[in-house]
């Protein structure tokens, strides 16, 4: 797994504290940040491949600084959002999948295969001309994740991807996403979803109240809410 | 139905031939209807594309939805033209009309949008000697067409929303909230494309 390391992270928002002296170091497969509106979560997931740099501190991924070497570290972390609707952004099914690889070097024949091969493990197959707005909701959020994985990154960091989802469609999310051999930080609000994770942590006006297993973790936030 | 939402898959012949190829074709079909002189003239013109429509194995509802939308236009161009300048004139300016736009939209059935971009960014290429970036070009296209649709549902869900609360029409309940959502979704998909690897 990939070495997530923040460093004395602070940031900043005009007067507003988002992240305050942030040390943590990530290793584990499956890590959850959990915490209220506005608790930094968001945040602290995108200064992980490079969205948002730190006003002081650093964040690494296996020692590329992020906000140095932004371009390396986006190739090994995929993002995948809240409102896929924004993530996506070519007409058509294959076409937003096939976007990914644009600058893989790879030929095009070689990247219809490979856009095939994804489509049918996310069995979008069937849509693979299907203007991308006519999807449902699970469907476009899986596109969006499709997207991220074709270009094979060593990190997914998912932000709160199941927030705009049904019942259904976010437990479809959620198991792929429990399935990917690929390390995951989850940010979410759904408590739920981090069953079975290795790690979570819980952000409180930009600090860290609670890291550990998710159980403990998870009481932890309950018990700040209560 | 939205310009994207437009191509129909195939294997058809018209689906395989270039893209350039067909716009060529569609630039030369384009001008000979608009330079026919005689209403038979249009007539096989109309034959040949209705053929190109049953070649490429389109639905006629397909077909049709691509000329429905028209029926207004043509309805006021073929009175205004019936009373000014008589029966001949409106069937040739109308006809005209309607077989320009269905040879478009033959074109745009049987063309993937990235088929037509990657032949806008060779096209462009040329023009990267004067700072042009063709590939930067393309995906503004591809932007702009894939946002058409969240513009038309930000503009839907603000109507919806001043309807719910009561409040009659004014542009300024309207304008004001689609623009900043608009502009919200607009930083939103720029942060997805620098997470998409774009700008590197």
């Amino acid at each position: 797994m990939a070495e997530i390391r923040f460093t004395a992270v602070h940031h900043r928002f005009g007067t507003r504290v988002v992240l305050d002296r942030l040390d943590l170091t990530l290793v584990e497969q499956r890590i959850g940040i959990v915490g209220a509106n506005g608790s930094g979560k968001s945040t602290m997931a995108r200064m992980i491949n490079g969205l948002v740099k730190p006003t002081s501190g650093s964040v690494t991924v296996d020692g590329l600084d992020t906000t140095a070497k932004g371009r390396d570290v986006r190739r090994r972390v995929g993002f995948v959002f809240t409102d896929p609707d924004n993530q996506i952004v070519m007409p058509t099914v294959a076409e937003d999948v096939a976007f990914s690889l644009r600058r893989s070097g790879l030929s095009k024949p070689e990247i219809q295969e490979r856009t095939r091969e994804v489509l049918h493990r996310f069995d979008l197959h069937e849509h693979a001309d299907h203007p991308t707005h006519l999807l449902s909701g699970g469907q476009k959020q899986l596109l969006a994740i499709a997207a991220v994985l074709i270009t094979g990154p060593d990190v997914i960091i998912a932000d709160e991807p199941t927030t705009l989802l049904d019942l259904r469609n976010s437990r479809m999310v959620n198991d792929l996403l429990a399935s990917m051999p690929e390390q995951v930080v989850l940010v979410t609000h759904h408590l739920h979803l981090l069953e079975g994770f290795d790690r979570v942590v819980v952000l409180d006006s930009g600090r860290v109240i609670a890291d550990g297993s998710p159980d403990a973790a998870v009481d932890s936030y309950t018990r700040l809410l209560a | 139905m939205t310009v994207i939402g437009l191509y129909h898959s195939g294997s058809s012949v018209l689906h395989r031939i270039p893209a350039g190829w067909k716009l060529l074709g569609m630039l030369v079909g384009i001008i000979t209807v608009v330079a026919a002189t005689a209403p038979w003239q249009l007539g096989i013109a109309a034959v040949l594309v209705a053929g190109g429509f049953a070649l490429a194995r389109v639905p006629t509802r397909v077909a049709w939805a691509q000329l429905w939308p028209l029926r207004w236009v043509l309805l006021f161009v073929g009175l205004f033209q019936l009373l000014f300048s008589g029966p001949e004139r409106a069937v040739m300016v109308c006809g005209s009309l309607l077989i320009t736009v269905a040879i478009a939209a033959l074109v745009t059935l049987t063309t993937r949008v990235t088929a037509m971009l990657d032949l806008c960014q060779r096209l462009l290429r040329p023009l990267r000697r004067f700072g042009v970036d063709p590939d930067r070009v393309g995906l503004v296209l591809a932007l702009t067409i894939r946002c058409i649709p969240l513009l038309v549902d930000i503009v839907r869900e603000v109507s919806e929303a001043r309807k719910a609360r009561g409040t009659g029409f004014s542009l300024r309940s309207m304008a004001g909230p689609a623009v900043v959502r608009a502009l919200r979704a607009a930083d939103a998909m720029g942060d997805a494309l620098v997470a998409r690897g774009v700008d590197d």
